[in-house]
């Protein structure tokens, strides 16, 4: 076993001399290979952190959705549709939400601003948030003020409870006021009754959270108008079915499912992942070109060198083993390396080169630190995604070379 | 040194660093249970839908419900422009039929 070894180490020994001998050649490689590394795993770190943590958030989504389409566009939802939906079968709730865009143009930002709902949705308290009354009864629903708590502050008529993007953007702390141009040109000045906390930046970063009344005088929109409507359904099983019921009796209606909204982040992350590979793929080709260039089309001087070996006693197999070594040297470094370099680059900078592609025109991006879902499948798949086909491709050719007559090998001259 | 015993260090050290980062990743996923509940109980609480990504246009800040002609949203000639609506997909409604 020891004599194994030692052998081993003896060609490695030589194969690294061999690869010193054409530094220039063998660390572009390197680097480049590297870099390849690097972009696959962290898109790959990248994709599968923020699918998992969008399941993960978004499972608290709203079973179903309902809104009201017009001219295929989303339109106000009338008031009245929401007694034909609660007369379905297997229908435990239904619940308006009132929410909309703003734009500041002292910033070009778009804001969220939301009506949080009346009741507590699924009893659930968030720990910085928690409901701090019910609001009346259903016939006194539509004049009621929600009462919204955050750290002790309260949201009433005439304030607003921010996102910490916003704060951050508009520099606003507690107590400051915003001014808003409302739908007939006058000027609304709230006063900022709290931020929401950094951490839930990722859902709530451009979040408004306003009262109805703010909201209705805000834009307009008169009480036999919400924006759309939550169903919560008695049987999970039975949300598609409930969902079909409600398209049959209301035409005009779009139900969206929570099974819906999961599989949408799902399947964008997964085009962005796609979407990156296709935009690296002309490094990927470059690399590939490279790779098989310098694998399979040795220099003259390589093949002196393998027909020296053989003549002064290597054998075929010595020679494949030399090679392989080769290979997996450079591909274990490049791997090893790459990996630990997209995984700093993705959990510890926040994504550096791929943030302004992710901003876009956006002057309002949310801070947020991605949670670091690794598992050894992802380890797997890029290993061999990269090591396994360079260590292979650099071993086929080898062994042709490595099968020629020594002489002939050795009468070529020149590199 | 012997080349094979420098790569032999170079190779373990670069193992050891990924065994430490994935040891950070095991503990950070632990640390941020607190942070995802709380994200999931917000999410709950104010009904949300859609995480705060994109809030370049509201068919991008709210992929999800986004409307069903979000790729010709200005008019009918008017195709995609913003950046992040080249790197995501169609909402799930719009390609599949119900």
């Amino acid at each position: 076993m020891n004599a194994w070894i030692e052998k081993q180490r003896y060609i490695i020994d030589f194969t690294i001399s061999s690869l010193l001998r054409r530094k220039v050649k063998n660390l572009g490689l390197l680097a480049l290979y590297t870099l390849i590394v690097f972009i696959l795993a962290s898109t790959m770190f990248f994709t599968y952190s923020i699918k998992k943590e969008a399941s993960l958030i978004l499972k608290g989504s709203p079973e179903i959705v309902v809104q009201k389409i017009l001219a295929g566009r989303h339109d106000l939802f009338p008031v009245g549709y929401i007694d034909t939906i609660k007369q379905i079968r297997g229908v435990v709730g239904v619940e308006s939400r009132l929410w909309g865009y703003y734009y500041d143009s002292l910033v070009g930002a778009n804001y969220t601003l939301l009506t949080p709902p009346k009741t507590a949705a699924g009893e659930s308290h968030a720990k910085t948030a928690t409901v701090e009354g019910e609001a009346g009864d259903a016939d006194s629903a539509a004049s009621s003020k929600p009462l919204f708590e955050l750290n002790g502050a309260k949201l009433e008529p005439g304030t607003l409870i921010i996102g910490n993007g916003i704060a951050r953007l508009r520099k606003l702390t507690r107590d400051d006021y915003m001014p808003f141009r409302a739908f007939d040109g006058t000027i609304m000045n709230l006063r900022i009754a709290g931020t929401l906390s950094s951490q839930s930046e990722l859902v709530s970063s451009d979040l408004m959270l306003i009262t109805e009344d703010d909201f209705r005088k805000l834009f307009g929109i008169d009480r036999q108008h919400v924006t759309d409507v939550i169903v919560t359904v008695k049987n999970p099983s039975e949300v598609a079915t409930v969902a079909a019921k409600i398209k049959k009796r209301l035409i005009d209606s779009r139900p969206i499912i929570r099974d819906e909204i999961l599989r949408t982040y799902d399947s964008i992350f997964n085009w962005r992942g796609g979407m990156m590979i296709v935009v690296f793929s002309a490094a990927v080709l470059a690399f590939v070109i490279f790779a098989w260039d310098k694998a399979s089309g040795l220099s003259a001087g390589e093949r002196r060198e393998i027909g020296i070996l053989k003549a002064v006693g290597w054998e075929t197999s010595d020679v494949i083993l030399m090679k392989f070594w080769e290979g997996a040297i450079v591909s274990l470094s490049a791997f090893f390396g790459g990996v630990i370099l997209a995984y700093v680059h993705v959990f510890f900078t926040g994504s550096l080169v791929f943030e302004p592609a992710l901003k876009g025109w956006s002057s309002l991006y949310p801070n947020f630190d991605l949670t670091p879902f690794i598992n050894a499948e992802q380890l797997t798949t890029l290993f061999f995604l990269t090591v396994v086909p360079y260590t292979v491709a650099t071993i086929v050719p080898i062994w042709r070379a490595a099968t020629i007559d020594p002489d002939s090998a050795m009468r070529h001259t020149g590199e | 040194m012997r080349n094979s015993t420098l790569f032999f260090y170079c190779l373990s050290a670069e193992v050891l660093v990924l065994g430490l980062l994935l040891v950070h990743a095991s503990v950070r996923e632990g640390a941020a249970q607190d942070s995802l509940n709380e994200k999931s109980a917000l999410v709950k609480r104010l009904g949300l839908t859609d995480l705060c990504l994109f809030t370049e246009a509201r068919y991008t800040r709210h992929l999800s419900q986004a409307d069903l002609n979000t790729p010709f949203q200005d008019h009918p000639l008017s195709l995609e422009h913003f950046p992040s609506g080249s790197f995501t997909q169609p909402p799930t409604g719009v390609t599949q039929s119900r």
